[in-house]
């Protein structure tokens, strides 16, 4: 397995001979095919715990979209590949203020969108731009939102939320990252309030059948964890 | 429950028709239920079940004949969250049954003012105080500290080297309690004493992770009189009276003056003679910090508190315990809760606010309000907006909010982690969190080998390694008080009162005047010297070590920002210490550090707030504020949520808010939590003030005497910010050297 890092903190690595850089804020960018991929963006998850009366901010969001555009506007795509639970729910779409319905619109001029489906959203808004598909396959790399217990090399998921953590000096640091062995990629989850599941958790870990990397994000650049250190 | 054995006991001799109940947490739901409908005469209970019964359709009838409350260790409440709670709770019965009389017990304070303020309503802007009574006090204490004039240990806190006098004094003693101030001290104490307990004198052990039935089989046997000595944390420290206790032994610092009077009187309780108390210091500083409170307790002085204002926080689980209740007038609950001593000076516009939060969390986007808890009714009153929710306030009411725990479960040898086990006891989710399989440490008197961590708790087998690695899973909770620390800086200033200390204390005072500089009193002084390859400054304000924490957060970002390469920072009770590649000495020429500049008040501006954003101690701050304010729920009914999820997802929520609503309500309550709380805050701008232009710098070519026992204690906080980032490196070194090696 072989990692490079490029001077603005992203870590470049290779799936299924692929190039994919990981970018700290969580994305990842494929340079030949100029596509930047996120995962499991889960729009309106705060005003869907509004509805049970538990009133977290109402930004969540705008913060996800903000950060989008962020990478958007670094990476300059062509295209963006959303993995599936964009929308945290059903009527997610509709619960969108006008101005973050507008943010959203102004992303999908940017680049031709593709949102994959997954479990939280198998029918994403009527009036989304782009197109809406289960997988897609771009080269050696082929995306959806699950990853398939069976092994399919060039996979690219989202689903897992994965989280690592690594402990020294009596202190433990928790982050999002990314979990790939050099065929298989997970993303972590993009929403400002997605929580994480642990790689040691067998969800993750069985995906992999030999040693992987949690590819873990920091403040600005990408950590390359090997997985017997990180939990 | 000693309040309710006491009062049973000549309730039944004197055959009173007097009914005489408790109220807890523990308190099965039936009998719940009939108190409500049929009250005891005498209720003995909490600030939390107050508020819960409050919060009850059937309050009203409940309290309407109320007669007496009675506030049994106000001392102890008053000035928290908990005092916060009864306060609003007081303030609700003077509505419901504005006849009722209040009585007030307190141990001594410095102050009672605060006190006989908060037992009386107040009017307009406050100031109505409350009779005062002042019993007669009982015979002087005698207070002995143990010290050697061989051997003075420089640092650490488990003073082994004084355990044969502990031991001693425990076997003149009838029944003797040994005081110590962390949990992790308490189990190593406990070892020590077994190890050199010759005569196998039954000496037990009692802190508050212990589990529950362990705990009540030690107090069990100690009201039987069937043990002569206790290791025990603050957990002993309150309420808790046996007749036969005859001597208190507090092992580490006092911390302050009020608190070891607390202690001492747990020996002893008839008025008439003498307590007796040993004082165990474990460093040379605890040596000037025990002689310090000596001298206080005898001249009967105490620490003074700072007092807080009552929590946003507090109030907003109170205002959704009031909707509970029934529909309530906003103005009139405001007039209300202006009464409560803590909430005297509560504004109008931050009544409001908080209202606005209960109702539809308070956003500026206000996209929540069609699903707002509270509803307006038809003459303008405040409903609950739907049942489910008084249910969601009662799990979710009180205002303690213990870290994260992880069930201790005991198994056997060789099965595989997560298979059986007994339960031993809780320790702290983010302890657990960093062990390693096969890591050891001490629990519950016993060295226990970690086998792993699962859902249902961690799992762990005896050790035959008698050694084991000893974490400290808890540090001290109580900082030295701002009172004791000014003595010990007097006493530490006054070579003329040195004559008491034992020898290497003085020796060390003395070499410390000869090579560098005994401050005088109301100065600050500042040491620099070189050591290895690094630039050390040292400073000592004696203001606790969360205030030098903050402090030294503080300073290393200055540093940073003059360029001066900080590397990392290690604080305790009365000292700091930053370290650097460059050299931090002051010079008039320009170029070093200004050192008036450097501990310039100003950094409790800017440099705080950029500071506090990214700060793990004010992300705990939040979520406790959070779940108190009822924003995050503790538990959901039917869904157990664990610690881990919630402190995730307080974190995020945290985030996202600071970002986009800075100034929202919940953030103020945290900001002012942490003036008092963790942070310390509000000390330490009192100490940069109070040292503005009495800073005494002295550049010194090597470490001073009074430096070691900051440089010999370890310490967890790196370069302010950068530590997580920092930990993600280093793990991440390993893969390098992994991939750079041949084998």
């Amino acid at each position: 397995m072989r990692c490079v890092w490029i001077e603005t903190g992203d870590l470049l690595i290779t799936v299924n001979g692929e190039t994919l850089l990981l970018d700290a804020c969580g994305a990842a960018f494929s340079p030949a095919h100029s596509t930047l991929i996120f995962a499991d963006l889960h729009f309106e998850k705060g005003s869907s715990y509004a509805r049970g009366r538990q009133f977290l901010p109402p930004y969540d969001t705008t913060n996800t979209l903000l950060r989008m555009a962020r990478a958007i506007a670094r990476h300059n795509p062509s295209r963006v590949i959303a993995l599936g639970d964009s929308f945290h729910d059903r009527d997610a779409g509709e619960r969108l203020g006008p101005q973050t319905r507008q943010l959203l619109e102004s992303l999908c001029r940017a680049a031709h969108f593709t949102w994959i489906t997954g479990n939280h959203d198998p029918h994403p808004p009527i009036w989304l731009e782009g197109e809406v598909a289960e997988t897609v396959r771009l080269g050696g790399l082929i995306f959806r939102h699950e990853p398939l217990a069976a092994f399919e090399p060039g996979e690219v998921a989202g689903h897992l939320h994965p989280c690592a953590s690594v402990a020294k000096w009596g202190r433990n640091v928790r982050r999002r990252c990314f979990a790939s062995d050099g065929l298989r990629l997970i993303l972590p989850s993009f929403g400002a309030y997605t929580g994480g599941l642990d790689i040691g958790d067998p969800a993750i870990a069985t995906l992999f059948a030999g040693p992987f990397h949690a590819y873990m994000l920091g403040n600005r650049r990408v950590y390359a964890i090997p997985r017997r250190v990180a939990v | 429950m000693d309040v309710a054995r006491n009062l049973d006991h000549p309730v039944e001799e004197m055959n009173l028709p007097v009914t005489v109940e408790t109220r807890t947490g523990d308190t099965s739901a039936a009998r719940r239920q009939r108190q409500r409908y049929s009250p005891p005469d005498i209720l003995l209970t909490t600030p939390e079940q107050l508020s819960l019964l409050l919060a009850h359709p059937r309050s009203t009838q409940m309290f309407e004949n109320l007669r007496t409350v009675v506030l049994d260790e106000l001392h102890a409440l008053y000035n928290s969250k908990r005092g916060d709670l009864l306060a609003l709770g007081l303030a609700r019965l003077q509505t419901l049954a504005p006849q009722h009389r209040r009585v007030g017990l307190s141990a001594t304070v410095k102050d009672p003012e605060p006190l006989q303020r908060f037992l009386v309503p107040q009017p307009m802007r406050g100031g109505a105080l409350s009779q005062l009574v002042i019993a007669k006090g009982g015979a002087k204490p005698q207070i002995e500290i143990s010290a050697s004039d061989s051997y003075v240990p420089w640092a650490g806190h488990l003073a082994r080297h004084a355990m044969a006098d502990v031991m001693a004094a425990i076997h003149t003693a009838r029944t003797a309690l040994v005081f110590v101030n962390t949990r992790s001290q308490a189990e190593r104490t406990f070892q020590e004493l077994w190890t050199i307990n010759d005569a196998n004198l039954p000496i037990a052990l009692h802190h508050g992770s212990l589990a529950q039935e362990q705990r009540r089989k030690v107090e069990a046997a100690m009201a039987k009189g069937s043990l002569r000595a206790v290791v025990c944390t603050s957990t002993l420290d309150l309420g808790i009276d046996w007749g036969a206790v005859d001597k208190v032994i507090c092992i580490g610092a006092p911390k302050g003056a009020a608190r070891l009077v607390q202690r001492i009187g747990r020996a002893n309780h008839r008025l008439d003679e003498p307590s007796a108390a040993l004082l165990v210091p474990a460093n040379r500083f605890e040596v000037l910090e025990c002689n310090a409170a000596r001298d206080a307790v005898l001249a009967g002085e105490l620490d003074g508190e700072r007092l807080k204002t009552g929590g946003l926080d507090v109030l907003a689980q109170h205002i959704l315990g009031t909707a509970c209740a029934g529909p309530f007038s906003a103005a009139a609950l405001f007039e209300e809760v202006r009464t409560a001593s803590p909430y005297a000076h509560l504004t109008p516009a931050d009544f409001d606010a908080v209202v606005d939060f209960v109702a539809t969390g308070g956003y500026a986007l206000r996209s929540y309000d069609r699903y707002a808890r509270l509803r307006k009714t038809e003459d303008g009153r405040l409903r609950l907006a739907h049942p489910r929710l008084a249910q969601e306030y009662r799990l979710n009411a009180g205002v303690i909010v213990e870290d994260p725990m992880v069930e201790i479960r005991l198994q056997s040898r060789g099965k595989p982690a997560g298979a059986g086990g007994r339960k031993l006891g809780e320790l702290e989710e983010y302890f657990v969190e960093q062990l390693s399989v096969g890591d050891t440490f001490v629990f519950s008197g016993e060295v226990l080998r970690f086998e792993g961590l699962r859902e249902t708790g961690a799992f762990v087998t005896r050790s035959r390694d008698p050694q084991a690695e000893i974490p400290s899973y808890n540090g001290g909770k109580f900082p030295l008080s701002t009172f004791l620390a000014q003595r010990v800086r007097e006493m530490v200033s006054r070579p003329e009162s040195w004559h008491v200390l034992p020898e290497p204390v003085q020796e060390w005072l003395k070499i410390q005047e000869w090579r560098s500089v005994i401050p005088k009193p109301g100065q600050l002084l500042v040491e620099t010297f070189p050591r290895g390859n690094r630039h050390y400054l040292v400073c000592y304000p004696f203001e606790g070590r969360l205030a030098h924490q903050t402090l030294g957060m503080l300073l290393t970002r200055r540093l940073e920002r003059g360029r001066f390469h900080p590397l990392g920072f290690i604080a305790n009770e009365y000292a700091l210490a930053v370290w650097a590649a460059r050299d931090l000495s002051s010079s008039k020429d320009g170029g070093g550090v200004d050192m008036d500049a450097l501990f310039d008040e100003d950094m409790l501006g800017d440099d705080l707030d950029s500071w506090l954003a990214d700060s793990n101690l004010y992300k705990r701050t939040f979520r406790n504020c959070a779940i108190i304010a009822g924003l995050i729920q503790r538990r959901f009914p039917g869904k157990e949520k664990t610690g881990r999820q919630v402190t995730f997802s307080s974190d995020l929520i945290y985030d996202v808010l600071r970002q986009h609503e800075p100034d929202h309500v919940l953030l103020r309550a945290t900001y002012q939590d942490a003036g008092t709380g963790l942070l310390d805050i509000a000390r330490l701008g009192d100490m940069l003030a109070r040292v503005k232009k009495r800073i005494v710098t002295r550049r010194l070519d090597r470490v001073s005497p009074l430096a070691v026992p900051a440089l010999l204690e370890i310490s967890r906080e790196m370069v302010a910010g950068e530590a997580d980032e920092a930990i993600l490196r280093e793990n991440e070194d390993a893969l390098i050297r992994d991939a750079m090696r041949v084998d």
